[in-house]
């Protein structure tokens, strides 16, 4: 028996106690930060995410600006504490990189870049506790923190990780724990509301047979994902509202 | 010494609730919701949607707005949004030749053109090259000025002009930052408030807390900045008391101009200046001033 075929037990519960079509709680607060224009802070399950996003603004590099588009500067770090064994550096190793780039990518496709001529967007995330599934619960801190910021976007932006137990039931937001015992992570990010995938992203490899229903797992998580961001978009927006009597909203 | 340590739980207590007077029913677009259906061709896409497939969707989080035909979504927060006419604080951040680059928390920063500032000796006289070379005297790096939107620019840049005695270089005072959709809009942004304060409420959001100003004196709106005279002790505790005031109102989201920050003002002085940072001490004042404002409201309703 390895240990694969014990992640989702007899009566399909989870070693967390979930159900295989289950996220984890997901908790989230926008304008978090006032410095910043806009800040998001987010939590899924255990894994917390802080974002902020500053701009548009012009370009701090001359040579970089471009004239029918702003750029995107993306920074992804982790805390010194995030992780079980303690970290040298927050940034700047390969892993860090990686995943700066990925969010760049990401980002790019859904900001309406072409509206911002020669300025510049940028976007730092922050992990503080890391539980799996890292990047996606950034991928929706920076959505959120874009939002905050008032800067245009196609549409929400999710992302949302999913695996293979018992090498047959599709299993969605894996935990730190369930990527440790094994089964590929496919991590992938999605716009929800037009099923497109932006980005996919796979640790191991699996039979290519199971692909399409892992993938339907995970953008099914993407939507949920989506309707929970959305609630918190609405309710916080109408609070800012509310207490300043949307007092630019009507002239 | 003694010093008292506050400490407190997370709870709702200093947290605000909307008041139910200021409840109205607005529908609120999150990017990429439909705003209009493809059934409805008859419209003209406007600032914070865009077109799928026919339809109109919005692209930023906001409150729908109708201008005949013209369909926008305003999002709640952004950056500033020039337009003509609006009263700015900002600080230069370059000099250049015959301008000067302005941080004014727009998009792109904004320019302040030599020949659209008043220089000292003469109101019409031709900027020679001198004045180019001297221009690093008037302002440099790191001034505040006050100015007002001139043009905007078609890439959103903001032109801005000082040729009135009322903007110029900002002296001794205090800069606060708040969001640009919290300022309203006035008539009057400048203002010498009966405690002895004279503030600046830029559209942009930078808020500028100074030191009364003497019409008497012959205000020279120019390049002038007295660093030498020595403000009394009563006006710079009136100025440091308004700026925790704008903040307590900012951080509750509550609107700035004239008669809320004299209402909040007034409500704070059962606090020490120091004491109005306490976040229970906020939302006191907030409330206090909105529920004063709403009498007001209905006051002159009747």
């Amino acid at each position: 028996m390895s240990a694969k075929q014990q992640l989702i037990n007899k009566i399909g519960l989870r070693l967390d106690g979930r159900r295989a079509n289950e996220l984890r709680r997901i908790r989230c607060k926008m304008g978090v930060f006032s410095q910043p224009d806009g800040s998001a802070y987010i939590e899924q399950g255990l894994t917390k995410v802080l974002a902020a996003v500053y701009g548009p603004h012009q370009t701090r590099n001359k040579q970089k600006a471009q004239h029918d588009a702003c750029i995107i500067n993306t920074q992804f770090s982790m805390a010194v504490f995030s992780t079980t064994d303690r970290k040298k550096r927050p940034r700047g190793d390969r892993k860090s990189i990686e995943l700066s780039v990925l969010l760049q990518q990401a980002l790019s496709a859904v900001i309406e870049t072409d509206l911002y001529p020669f300025s510049q967007i940028d976007v730092y995330v922050e992990v503080l506790h890391a539980d799996g599934g890292i990047y996606a619960a950034c991928v929706n801190a920076a959505t959120l923190a874009i939002i905050d910021a008032g800067i245009p976007i196609k549409e929400y932006i999710c992302a949302c990780t999913a695996s293979l137990a018992n090498d047959d039931v599709p299993m969605l937001d894996i935990s730190h724990q369930e990527e440790i015992l094994g089964g590929p992570t496919l991590t992938i990010t999605a716009l929800p509301m037009s099923e497109k995938i932006v980005l996919m992203e796979m640790s191991q490899r699996f039979h290519l047979d199971h692909l399409p229903k892992v993938l339907d797992k995970a953008l099914e998580g993407c939507k949920d994902i989506k309707e929970i961001l959305d609630e918190a978009v609405k309710d916080h927006v109408s609070k800012i509202g509310s207490a300043t009597g949307w007092a630019n909203a009507s002239s | 010494m003694s010093q008292t340590i506050h400490i407190r739980t997370a709870s709702q207590e200093n947290r605000i609730r909307p008041l139910p007077s200021s409840q109205k029913n607005h529908r609120i677009f999150t990017p990429g919701e439909e705003v209009i259906k493809a059934a409805h061709t008859n419209f003209v896409r406007g600032h914070g949607t865009y077109e799928d497939d026919g339809d109109l969707k919005a692209s930023v989080a906001g409150v729908k707005e109708q201008v005949n035909k013209l369909i926008s979504v305003r999002p709640l927060k952004s950056r500033y949004n020039g337009q003509v006419g609006e009263v700015l604080v900002g600080r230069i951040s370059e000099v250049q030749q015959k301008k000067w680059k302005v941080e004014t928390n727009s998009r792109l920063d904004s320019l302040l053109q030599l020949s659209s500032v008043n220089l000292p000796g003469g109101e019409l006289r031709r900027r020679s090259i001198e004045d180019q070379h001297m221009m690093r005297q008037y302002l440099q790096e790191g001034d505040l000025i006050s100015a007002e939107v001139q043009s905007v620019f078609t890439d959103g840049t903001l032109s801005l002009h000082t040729r009135s005695l009322r903007y110029g270089k900002l002296g001794q005072g205090i800069l606060v930052k708040v969001l640009p959709l919290l300022i309203k809009k006035c008539k009057i942004h400048f203002h010498n408030l009966p405690f002895g304060v004279s503030l600046i409420l830029g559209n942009n959001g930078y808020v500028f807390i100074g030191p009364p100003i003497n019409d008497k004196e012959g205000n020279e709106g120019g390049f002038v900045q007295n660093l030498e005279e020595v403000v009394p002790k009563e006006t710079r505790e009136a100025m440091a008391r308004v700026r925790n005031c704008i903040l307590a109102l900012a951080k509750n989201f509550r609107m700035l101009f004239d008669t809320s920050i004299v209402f909040a003002y007034e409500e704070s002085l059962k606090y020490n200046v120091h004491e109005l940072l306490l976040p229970e001490a906020m939302v006191d004042v907030a409330v206090l001033t909105q529920q004063r404002l709403s009498m007001l409201e209905n006051y002159e309703s009747h």
